[in-house]
């Protein structure tokens, strides 16, 4: 597909997610993610692969288990709810160091929650999420473009390290149309997955654990996850910066809630406001230098979230105290509007004036 | 001089951390002469749970995998259905199996996914400290039913295996038991059937149930637990083949 085709971001996604060479895809129906579940069901038995709607969220990520564990490429997708179901799953994936990508098309929470769009599983994606020790890579993409683009990069950063990729949308990028293009890229260079199991023919058995009981080795296994975890934030941090030259107030927004800000950014330099934007693409690992290189220049910081106030923490543990950072939150699926930031810039503006 | 019994190769030659008179030395034993006789080791895999059996790689020379309590039958779905060729079984508890897994190895056999399942039912939890499990005997003593299960207050024995020879998508159900020589024959027997019908490629689950002693937290020396199989047990979960 080398023209521009209209897709909602549930259906791109899934596309996406086929191009680059997914499996299996194993998953339960929840709004409003149901286009991914529905375009699976029909388009990976046309490819020759793997759908299985399962019986529940814990039964989907076990499938992404099994497969993943037999060395193929698996995913699932689900939404808030679901994706709190998973979380032993990807607790198990970690231990066990398996590739899994996983799909959160984000609604508001907490409980049943509403299926508004929502970016309030933050603290959840970035945290681990599970019991346990650990990290999940997590993609914030913005436009339904990225959500194609961030696919592929999802799949090989799962593989590369081995594993889970979550992809953090909600509920208007999943349910958005817009035109995309699906471009075919080179992927990583990707090491050999000699520890899946494909049964024990001509090499010793393979296992895949996560039970450590002799004293230390659990301990040793953790300082093993960490050091992996060190070179991901080294290596992969993605962010992107906008309007920053000759800034003084510096808005920090990712996903759905960064194309709003963009907007309203684009407007309040349009009127000569000194406001640019900070927009996290890979949520974990953070970027944490970027933002605070930014607090020794810039000298106000506005988070905006479609939360209470979750990814507010890492900015100003970024920022460290150099600067004021403040807080925009819409949580329990309010979406902010372009004029409601511009009129927060417009008086931020005015204060660093004073 | 002729040898008439020998360590399987499938089986690695090293003691296990099992109570004495435990059922799953036996049962271990029995799944790899049958991964062995059908030469299948090479394209195995087998799926640990979480219980006494949760090192069964430790003790079985195939590619194994380690898997969240009570998720082995949807873990499994995964594997087969993207590597059909291969022969996947699950070994999974009566804690892991019947109770928090009850969903997903219900929803395999719903689906009819082409697995082996041995499910060892000593009627109790093992690893956690003997406490009751759905399998647990009406009056019978546990670390969570110091005055005996009731009826009235737990609930009857749960009979997974009828349950599951209810769906169609289940094409092989026996229940056996490891009371002794006799029981520890058709038991291998039964398994055998159960790896031979994924061998075959037929259509559906393949379930066999093993009652199997538990001396330790039954707090009765291993002979006579191996009785409590034949007189109290089997009372409630009838030997035979249910199904296929």
């Amino acid at each position: 597909m080398s023209q521009r085709v209209l897709m909602c971001g549930n259906e791109a996604l899934a596309e996406a997610a086929i191009l680059a060479g997914c499996d299996a895809y194993f998953g339960y129906p929840i709004t409003p993610q149901n286009e991914i579940t529905a375009y699976m069901s029909r388009r990976m038995p046309e490819e020759g692969r793997v759908f299985i709607q399962s019986e529940s969220e814990l039964a989907a990520i076990s499938m992404v288990f099994g497969a993943a564990a037999t060395g193929k490429r698996a995913m699932t997708s689900s939404s808030s709810p679901g994706v709190s179901l998973m979380q032993e799953g990807i607790s198990y994936l970690a231990g066990a160091e398996l590739p899994a990508v996983v799909v959160n098309v984000m609604r508001g929470g907490p409980g049943l929650g509403s299926i508004a769009p929502s970016q309030s599983d933050y603290f959840q994606a970035t945290r681990g999420g599970g019991h346990g020790d650990y990290r999940t890579i997590v993609l914030g993409p913005s436009t339904v473009q990225e959500l194609v683009d961030y696919m592929p990069l999802a799949f090989d950063l799962a593989d590369q390290y081995q594993m889970t990729v979550l992809v953090l949308a909600d509920g208007i990028l999943g349910q958005m149309m817009e035109p995309i293009l699906f471009e075919k890229r080179p992927g990583r260079e990707l090491p050999p997955k000699d520890w899946a199991l494909t049964g024990a023919k001509g090499r010793e058995q393979n296992i895949v654990r996560s039970l450590w009981l002799a004293e230390g080795k659990l301990e040793e296994q953790n300082r093993k996850l960490q050091a992996k975890y060190d070179q991901i934030q080294k290596n992969e941090v993605l962010c992107e910066e906008y309007r920053l030259e000759g800034a003084e107030i510096v808005v920090v927004a990712y996903g759905i809630a960064a194309r709003i800000v963009r907007s309203a950014v684009s407007r309040a330099r349009q009127e000569g406001m000194p406001v640019g934007l900070i927009r996290p693409i890979t949520l974990w690992p953070f970027p944490t230098e970027q933002i605070s290189r930014a607090a020794e220049q810039f000298r106000l910081f506005l988070t905006v979230e479609m939360s209470s106030g979750q990814m507010v923490e890492d900015v100003r543990l970024a920022v460290a105290g150099k600067a004021p950072v403040l807080l925009h939150g819409r949580p329990g699926g309010g979406v902010p509007t372009v004029d409601e930031i511009l009129d927060i810039i417009k008086e931020l503006s005015v204060s660093v004036k004073r | 001089m002729k040898t008439v019994f020998a360590r399987t190769p499938s089986l690695k030659d090293c003691p296990t951390h099992y109570c004495p008179g435990c059922g799953h030395g036996i049962a271990h034993r029995l799944v790899a002469e049958c991964i062995d006789e059908l030469d299948i080791r090479e394209r195995t895999i087998g799926i640990a749970p979480v219980g006494c059996a949760v090192l069964l790689y430790d003790y079985i020379d195939v590619d194994c995998i380690e898997v969240a309590h009570g998720r082995a039958p949807a873990v499994a779905t995964g594997m087969k259905r993207t590597n059909p060729e291969k022969i996947i079984f699950s070994y999974q508890g009566d804690g892991d199996l019947a109770s928090i897994g009850a969903a997903e190895i219900l929803h395999a056999g719903h689906r009819g996914e082409q697995l082996t399942v041995i499910f060892i039912n000593n009627a109790i939890f093992g690893m956690t400290g003997g406490q009751m499990a759905p399998t647990t005997t009406l009056g019978q003593v546990t670390a969570t039913t110091p005055r005996g299960r009731t009826a009235a207050e737990q609930g009857y024995p749960l009979q997974v295996s009828e349950i599951m020879a209810l769906l169609p998508g289940v094409i092989y159900v026996e229940r056996t038991a490891l009371d002794g020589a006799a029981g520890v024959r058709k038991t291998k027997k039964a398994i055998k059937h159960a790896f031979e019908l994924q061998v075959e490629g037929a259509e559906g689950l393949a379930l066999v149930e093993v009652l199997s002693p538990c001396p330790t937290y039954w707090r009765m020396p291993p002979a006579k637990a191996t009785e409590w199989i034949k007189t109290e047990m089997t009372k409630v979960f009838p030997l035979g083949r249910l199904k296929g």
